[in-house]
């Protein structure tokens, strides 16, 4: 039997450690970013939207793993993204655990909300 | 500007604004926006989107200190996400489809209410209140820990809290903020919960909202890695900092002076709005 204090400690453990890991990769991603392309010219005043290969997941990941910093930076953005949404899987568990079909109900409807718009939108 | 030079200054603008809105307890995303498209001539839809990732990562980042206090309410947070999610939808898609001076003109009028609210002393809850029957069937009730021991608290007025949780939910996803401010609104003054029990669930609930909206905001092509790179480490960078001295500061004439700083952003995004220049 698991306690609410110990569910409550692993979420903790679980937001922390996917907010820190996103950062790291983002910071690796945005120093590599800087050394290609620093010297660039920084234009965001004109709204143009991001070139398709960064507007899915799993578009984003394979650009990645070919080195791309900014496909990197991406990932690492995707990685905080997927950290709540993580809570949320963490959440249903912990309510079926106490059997609590009610809420267990309710977090899937959270969890397809946020799948919905990673994946579907 | 050369786009080292760019970073290293939203980088450290970022911080400032991590910093101060930790310090204050009125959040760093609400200044981020208003400061790219000001100060830097940032698309709006480019800052809303940069905004929106160092919210996810502020709220994952102290939630993880909260959740361990024993004050955040898991059932009361989850359920009202049901209403904060498909507002969040909500918001970004209208944020993919109004004129950006609309989103102008919302974002400053957003600001100066939250201003207001922040400077007003927030009247006590009335404990003589009849209780929701219907929080007692959704078990939106719990304890927290007092001086005088566990204190029993349940929610009122549901569909009012509800209702409110949406609408900041749409807020949240349309201009790329948490909205924290209107959370507590409905927990603490709509649904009676306890002031700390408020607080820190609604820091619980900012980024599971903000996630439901950061996948539009992505297959819309508003999440750009080099604007977003410098924001957020920096607004996640400043809130640790500030979380860290927070026990030592005085805060109380720094609240007024961010408070003054962000009716003046008000005004302006509403300024600049109607010119026509966002």
């Amino acid at each position: 039997m698991i306690t609410d204090s110990q569910v409550e400690k692993s979420i903790g453990i679980l937001l922390r450690t996917g907010v820190l890991l996103a950062a790291a990769v983002v910071l690796f991603g945005g120093i590599l970013y800087l050394v290609h392309r620093g010297s660039g010219h920084a234009d965001y005043h004109v709204f143009r939207g991001e070139p398709r290969d960064l507007r899915t997941p799993s578009l984003t990941i394979r650009e990645a793993f070919t080195g791309n910093p900014e496909a990197i930076i991406e990932l690492g953005l995707l990685l905080l993204i997927l950290t709540p949404i993580a809570r949320v899987v963490f959440s249903v568990v912990a309510f079926a655990r106490e059997r609590d079909t009610m809420y267990v109900v309710m977090t899937l409807l959270v969890l397809a909300v946020l799948l919905y718009s990673l994946l579907g939108s | 500007m050369n786009i080292t030079l760019f970073s290293v200054v939203v980088f450290a603008g970022s911080l400032l604004a991590g910093f101060l809105g930790a310090l204050t307890g009125l959040g760093g995303g609400v200044v981020i926006v208003p400061l790219l498209t000001l100060v830097f001539g940032v698309d709006i839809r480019y800052a809303v989107g940069a905004s929106l990732v160092s919210v996810i990562a502020t709220s994952s980042g102290a939630a993880a200190a909260y959740v361990r206090e024993g004050f955040s309410n898991i059932r009361i947070g989850m359920f009202l996400e049901i209403a904060t999610t498909f507002g969040a939808l909500l918001g970004a898609y209208l944020a993919t489809r109004l004129h950006t001076s609309t989103i102008g003109i919302v974002f400053g009028i957003v600001l100066l209410i939250s201003a207001y609210f922040s400077s007003r002393q927030q009247p006590h809850p009335d404990p003589m209140e009849r209780p929701d029957p219907m929080a007692h069937r959704l078990k939106l009730e719990g304890t927290y820990p007092t001086a005088q021991g566990e204190q029993h608290y349940r929610a009122r007025n549901v569909p009012l809290g509800f209702g409110m949780m949406f609408g900041a939910g749409t807020l949240s996803g349309l201009l790329g903020i948490g909205s924290g401010a209107m959370k507590v609104l409905a927990m603490d003054q709509a649904m009676k919960l306890p002031f700390k029990v408020s607080t820190t669930t609604s820091n619980f609930m900012i980024g599971v909202t903000a996630a439901a909206s950061a996948g539009i905001y992505l297959s819309r092509g508003f999440l750009d890695p080099g604007l977003a790179m410098p924001v957020m480490l920096g607004v996640l960078a400043g809130s640790m900092l500030g979380a860290a001295v927070l026990v030592k500061a005085r805060t109380k004439y720094l609240r007024l002076v961010f408070g003054l700083v962000i009716v003046a952003l008000g005004i302006e995004m509403i300024f600049n709005a109607v010119k026509g220049r966002l």
